[in-house]
């Protein structure tokens, strides 16, 4: 077990959406490992580590809010497709919008607040150059500076999320008197149900793995790749 | 054209007086509100709509500034342009469904989109519909703009001095007592703006995304241009006078950057003019303040005290 990272992340607004809800998206309570672990990916990330995600605290209440949105509709059906006037010529060619519109409401998230509790493991890609304190140097000095490949989102990419790594030794930042509620799992800890736990990118198909996700005291625990927990 | 090498920040500040910014469909088309703070609210879709008219509007037709506007033929005609440009053969002209025979090709069809496309390389796109030109994710990132300080809609009540159709005019008449042609024909009509609202909106530019989709410093300019006069090229009955106050950009020296984001926009700050004073949003002593109704009602105060090694401040309005 590499040395793991704790890293502070906020923003107005998030999205997970739960993969049975996707048209009109409706968001998880809390964010997902697997979007945990893209933040991380946003902030450092090389073929040779893989991160695993070991728990996420919730700092914040959990609030919805419904935020309704024009987008593009569906696809136009390929059969319907006219051959376009100038061969290899884009002249002209757009785009449908406001005829092929589909207006869909999203429940959000509001003002979420978590810390990410990860560590990292080498992967069969990673050769003799590539230890552990390599990589974890990259990550804590990018955190600490705000570098990032990428602005890392909560979700999706318009909720964009705000980090900062907490040092090893420091405390966790405080977290709201009025999100120590039973909605976090305070008192009782409160089921969550069946939560996406990553994507399968490996396997055929590209399934989603779920597991039975559980608040105690504003933490989700999150099981290890391939433990039972997991399910397919 | 050479592709961005430094990451950017920026902040965009807009103001709106008497019009509607964005209407919320679920609201009957009120201007959108943070329903707990009274904040108004634009989209980032809606600003990215914007950007991409002012592009087509200001380069049409040119050569690698295409855009997906909302007028024309069907998105997957143009990924259909990208096959038959790339293979050349009578085929790809009339399968119902492509798919790139390998990588090589998904990745030229990809770059061939991000070449013609402004908005796909500035964006990205989800081109994996029935004619599959893959995913690409775009180095710009837009967030929601929202106001300074709580908006209230206002209601308008206006009048037309004709109606819809025959039928419409019939049933006024009977109502009537004495034909006026005037109050015969009139129908009313809704309105909703927002007195004054000064909204911000954050935006990051990726560098290392940029490098994929070949989003060029020329493109950058172009993109600040754009938000610069978006507002101008976007009159209409129910915006208002919308205008872009101010644009201040971060400019990093790197491409993972020198500097968190949030700390960065924490230097600006937007607060009420007392008399030439600035005074925070939230100041609890505002209360007996008239509310804002122009520009010159805000300071926008940019801290540039210690700021960290390798990060510029550009105010490019």
């Amino acid at each position: 077990m590499a040395y793991g990272i704790r890293l502070h992340v906020w923003g107005n607004y998030a999205l997970f959406t739960r993969p049975e809800l996707k048209v009109e998206r409706q968001s998880y309570d809390v964010m997902t490992p697997s979007a945990a672990r893209g933040i991380l990916e946003a902030i450092h990330w090389k073929p040779q580590i893989r991160w695993v995600i070991d728990r996420i605290h919730v700092l914040t209440p959990i609030r919805f809010q419904q935020i309704r949105r024009n987008e593009v509709g569906h696809k136009a059906p390929a059969g319907k497709i006219r051959q376009a006037m100038n061969r290899g010529d884009l002249e002209g060619l757009q785009l449908l919008v406001d005829e092929d519109r589909q207006q869909r409401a999203a429940t959000v998230l509001v003002q979420p607040a978590y810390v990410i509790e990860a560590h990292f493991v080498l992967t069969s890609r990673a050769d003799a150059s590539d230890s552990e304190g390599k990589h974890l140097d990259i990550f804590n000095r990018r955190a600490a500076r705000g570098q990032c490949f990428h602005q890392p989102c909560l979700g999706t990419r318009e909720f964009a999320a705000h980090f900062a790594l907490i040092e090893p030794g420091a405390p966790l930042p405080a977290r709201a008197p009025e999100a120590e509620t039973a909605e976090l799992g305070f008192g009782t800890p409160r089921d969550l149900g069946f939560m996406l736990w990553d994507i399968d990118h490996a396997a055929p198909g590209r399934p989603s793995l779920l597991f039975r996700a559980g608040l105690r005291d504003g933490v989700l625990e999150v099981p290890a790749p391939g433990s039972p927990e997991v399910r397919r | 054209m050479t592709t961005l090498s430094r990451r950017h920040d920026f902040v965009l500040i807009f103001d709106v007086a008497n019009g509607n910014p964005n209407g919320d469909p679920d609201a009957g088309n009120l201007p959108r509100l943070d329903p707990e703070t009274s904040h108004g609210l634009v989209t980032d879709v809606s600003l990215k709509r914007k950007i991409r008219n002012y592009v087509e509007l200001a380069h049409a037709g040119e050569d690698g500034l295409h855009i997906y506007v909302e007028e024309g033929a069907i998105l997957n005609e143009k990924h259909r342009k990208a096959y038959v440009a790339l293979r050349g053969d009578e085929k790809s002209k009339k399968d119902a469904k492509l798919n790139p025979k390998d990588d090589a090709e998904a990745t030229a069809l990809r770059d061939f989109m991000c070449a013609n496309f402004f908005d796909v390389r500035t964006f990205g796109a989800v081109m994996s519909t029935g004619i599959n030109c893959g995913q690409v994710k775009g180095p710009v990132q837009m967030t929601f703009a929202s106001s300074i300080e709580p908006i209230l809609p206002v209601e308008i009540s206006i009048t037309r001095m004709a109606a819809t159709n025959e039928a419409e005019q019939k049933k006024r008449a009977e109502g009537a007592e004495e034909g006026d042609a005037r109050t015969d024909n009139r129908t009313m009509g809704r309105k909703h703006i927002v007195p004054y609202g000064l909204y911000v909106a954050h935006g990051f530019i990726s560098a290392k995304f940029a490098e994929r989709t070949g989003f060029s410093e020329a493109d950058l300019d172009l993109l600040f241009q754009a938000l610069t006069n978006m507002f101008e090229h976007d009159r209409s009955a129910a915006r208002g006078e919308m205008t872009t106050r101010k644009l201040i950009v971060f400019r990093h020296e790197n491409a993972l950057g020198n500097a968190p984001a949030h700390a960065l926009f924490d230097r600006v700050k937007v607060g009420r003019n007392v008399d030439g004073a600035f005074r925070a949003p939230d100041d609890k002593g505002l209360g007996n303040l008239a509310p804002a109704r122009k520009f010159a009602d805000y300071i926008v105060e940019i801290d540039r005290d210690g700021l960290p090694d390798g990060v510029e401040i550009l105010e490019l309005v």
